[in-house]
C-alpha cells in the first residue's frame, strides 16, 4: 500500500479542519481543544492543536492522507514534523480577515524553506460578503503571478476538490518541467 | 466585494502600495481616533486627499502656502460664491495671481502633507470605496504613489514591525519588472539599490555600507512596498533539502501517481 500526503496549512481559524471535512472519506481525526485566549475564542471555540487527518482512498494499493496543520504560532514546531515528505501544501487565508494576511504570508515563507514542493493559496470564505477580492488579496499576500491564488469555500466540496485539483495539475506540471 | 479592515493590522504604506500596484480607481476612507480622512485615487494614481474639517479649497491652500495675502484671501471667500475651485483657479491665473503651476504644485504639496500627516494613524478602520469620488467641485492632481509610499516607509521606525516584515536578513534582493525612473531615493537608499543582486545578502549589503540592521531593514522595507525590489533567495545559497532528483522511470511512476490522484478527486 502506497501513501502520499498533502499538507493543509494557514493561520488559525483560517478554515482547515472544514477543508479537509469536506472530501474526506473518514470523519476528520482531529485533535482539537477548548480555546483558552480569550482573544481567540472570540473567533472560535474549539482549535487544531496537533494536526486534522483526513484519508481519501484511490485504489486498494494507494491513499491520499491529508494533514491539517495547527493554525497558531506556538505549535510551529508542528510544521516541519508535518511537512516531511509532503506531494504539495496548501495555504488557507480567511478572505474576511486581512489581519491575519501577514501571519498566513509567513507560514508560506516557512513552509516553502521546508521544502520546495508545489503549492497553492486558497482564499477561503470567498462567498461571504466582506471578503477581500482576489487581486488585492493577491498584492496584500505578494504573491508573484505565478502562484495560483484561488477561491474557495471551505464548507463546499466541489469548491474544495477545485483547490485539490489545482494542486495536483501544478505538481504534474513541474514534473513535466523536469 | 470589500476591502475594508484595521489599520493596526494593515499599515498606510500597504494600503497605499496596494492601491498602486492594483491600479484602483476610488476613496479610501480611514475613520481615525478623532478625525476621518477620505484620499482618491485614479488609476493607482493619488488625485485628492482632505482629512477632518480641514476646507482643503484651492483658496486656502494658496493663501497657506503665501501664494495669495489675507486680504486676497478674504476678498476671494466673499465674492467666489458658489464658483467652482477649477473656475476659481482659471480667474486666478487670467488675472496673473498665479501660474497653472502654482497651482497644480500647491494642491500636490498640500495633499501630500495630508498623507504624511496619515502615516502617524495606527488605530482606525479603513474601507476603500470604489464608487466614490473627489468632490466634483474640486481640482484634481495625478501623483504617482511609488516616491509617497518610500517617505511613508522611511517614518516607520518600529524594529518589531521591520523584523516581522524582514524576519531574516539572509534573504537577497532583486529587480521587479517596475523600471526604476522617476523615482527620488535617499543617499543611502541608492546605497542599497546599488548592490541589488541576488548574489548579495542584505546583511552583505548592510555590512559593505555600514548600516545598521534597522537601518538596512527600513530602507528594504520602503523599496519593497514601493513594488521596486523584492526578496529572493541568494544565489549561492544551499537550497532547502530538495528531495534527490527523481529516475526517469521514478518521475513516470509519479507522473502515475499524480494522473490516479487527480482521478480520484475529480470522482468525489
Amino acid at each position: 500500500m502506497q501513501t502520499v500526503k498533502m499538507v493543509v496549512t494557514g493561520p488559525f481559524s483560517a478554515g482547515k479542519t472544514q477543508f479537509i471535512q469536506s472530501v474526506s472519506e473518514i470523519d476528520v481525526v482531529a485533535t482539537e481543544r477548548k480555546i483558552s485566549s480569550e482573544e481567540e475564542r472570540t473567533v472560535k471555540s474549539a482549535t487544531t492543536v496537533a494536526m486534522d487527518f483526513g484519508r481519501i482512498t484511490v485504489d486498494e494499493d494507494l491513499v491520499l492522507y491529508l494533514f491539517g496543520t495547527p493554525g497558531q504560532k506556538r505549535f510551529d514546531f508542528m510544521w516541519e514534523i508535518l511537512s516531511e515528505g509532503m506531494l504539495g501544501f496548501i495555504v488557507m487565508v480567511d478572505s474576511t480577515r486581512p489581519e491575519t494576511f501577514r501571519e498566513a504570508r509567513s507560514i508560506l515563507e516557512t513552509f516553502r524553506a521546508y521544502a520546495p514542493t508545489p503549492f497553492v493559496v486558497a482564499a477561503n470564505k470567498q462567498d461571504k460578503e466582506d471578503a477581500w477580492e482576489l487581486e488585492d488579496m493577491g498584492h496584500a499576500l505578494r504573491l508573484d503571478k505565478a502562484t495560483k491564488l484561488l477561491p474557495c469555500v471551505a464548507t463546499d466540496r466541489d469548491s474544495v476538490k477545485t483547490v485539490l485539483l489545482e494542486l495536483l495539475y501544478s505538481i504534474m506540471s513541474e514534473m513535466e518541467g523536469k | 466585494m470589500a476591502l475594508r479592515g484595521n489599520l493596526r493590522d494593515f499599515t498606510i504604506t500597504q494600503l497605499l502600495n496596494l492601491i498602486n500596484l492594483a491600479s484602483k480607481t476610488g476613496t479610501l476612507v480611514i475613520d481615525g481616533a478623532s478625525e476621518q480622512a477620505f484620499v482618491s485615487f485614479r488609476e493607482g494614481k493619488l488625485s485628492y486627499a482632505r482629512i477632518g474639517k480641514e476646507d482643503g479649497s484651492l483658496a486656502s491652500v494658496l493663501y497657506k502656502s503665501n501664494k495669495i495675502n489675507a486680504n486676497q484671501y478674504k476678498a476671494i471667500i466673499e465674492r467666489s460664491g458658489k464658483m467652482t475651485d477649477k473656475e476659481l483657479g482659471l480667474l486666478l491665473i487670467n488675472a496673473g495671481y498665479v501660474s497653472r503651476e502654482d497651482i497644480l504644485l500647491n494642491l500636490q504639496t498640500y495633499f501630500v502633507d495630508q498623507i504624511r500627516r496619515l502615516f502617524t494613524w495606527v488605530e482606525g478602520v479603513f474601507s476603500f470605496e470604489a464608487e466614490m469620488f473627489p468632490p466634483e467641485d474640486r481640482i484634481n492632481v495625478r501623483l504617482d504613489l511609488e516616491n509617497i509610499i518610500i517617505e511613508g516607509s522611511r517614518q516607520l521606525r518600529e524594529l518589531e514591525q521591520l523584523k516581522d516584515e524582514i524576519p531574516s536578513l539572509e534573504m537577497a534582493l532583486k529587480f521587479t519588472e517596475r523600471p526604476l525612473t522617476n523615482v527620488n531615493l535617499s543617499v543611502d537608499e541608492w546605497k542599497v539599490v546599488k548592490f541589488v543582486d541576488p548574489k548579495n545578502t542584505m546583511s552583505q549589503i548592510a555590512k559593505t555600507n555600514k548600516l545598521s540592521e534597522v537601518e538596512v531593514r527600513r530602507i528594504v522595507y520602503g523599496l519593497l512596498q514601493a513594488g521596486l525590489v523584492e526578496l529572493v533567495r541568494p544565489a549561492n545559497a544551499p537550497l532547502p533539502q530538495a528531495a534527490k532528483p527523481l529516475a526517469p522511470h521514478e518521475v513516470e511512476e509519479k507522473k502515475n501517481l499524480v494522473n490516479k490522484l487527480i482521478g480520484r478527486i475529480r470522482s468525489l
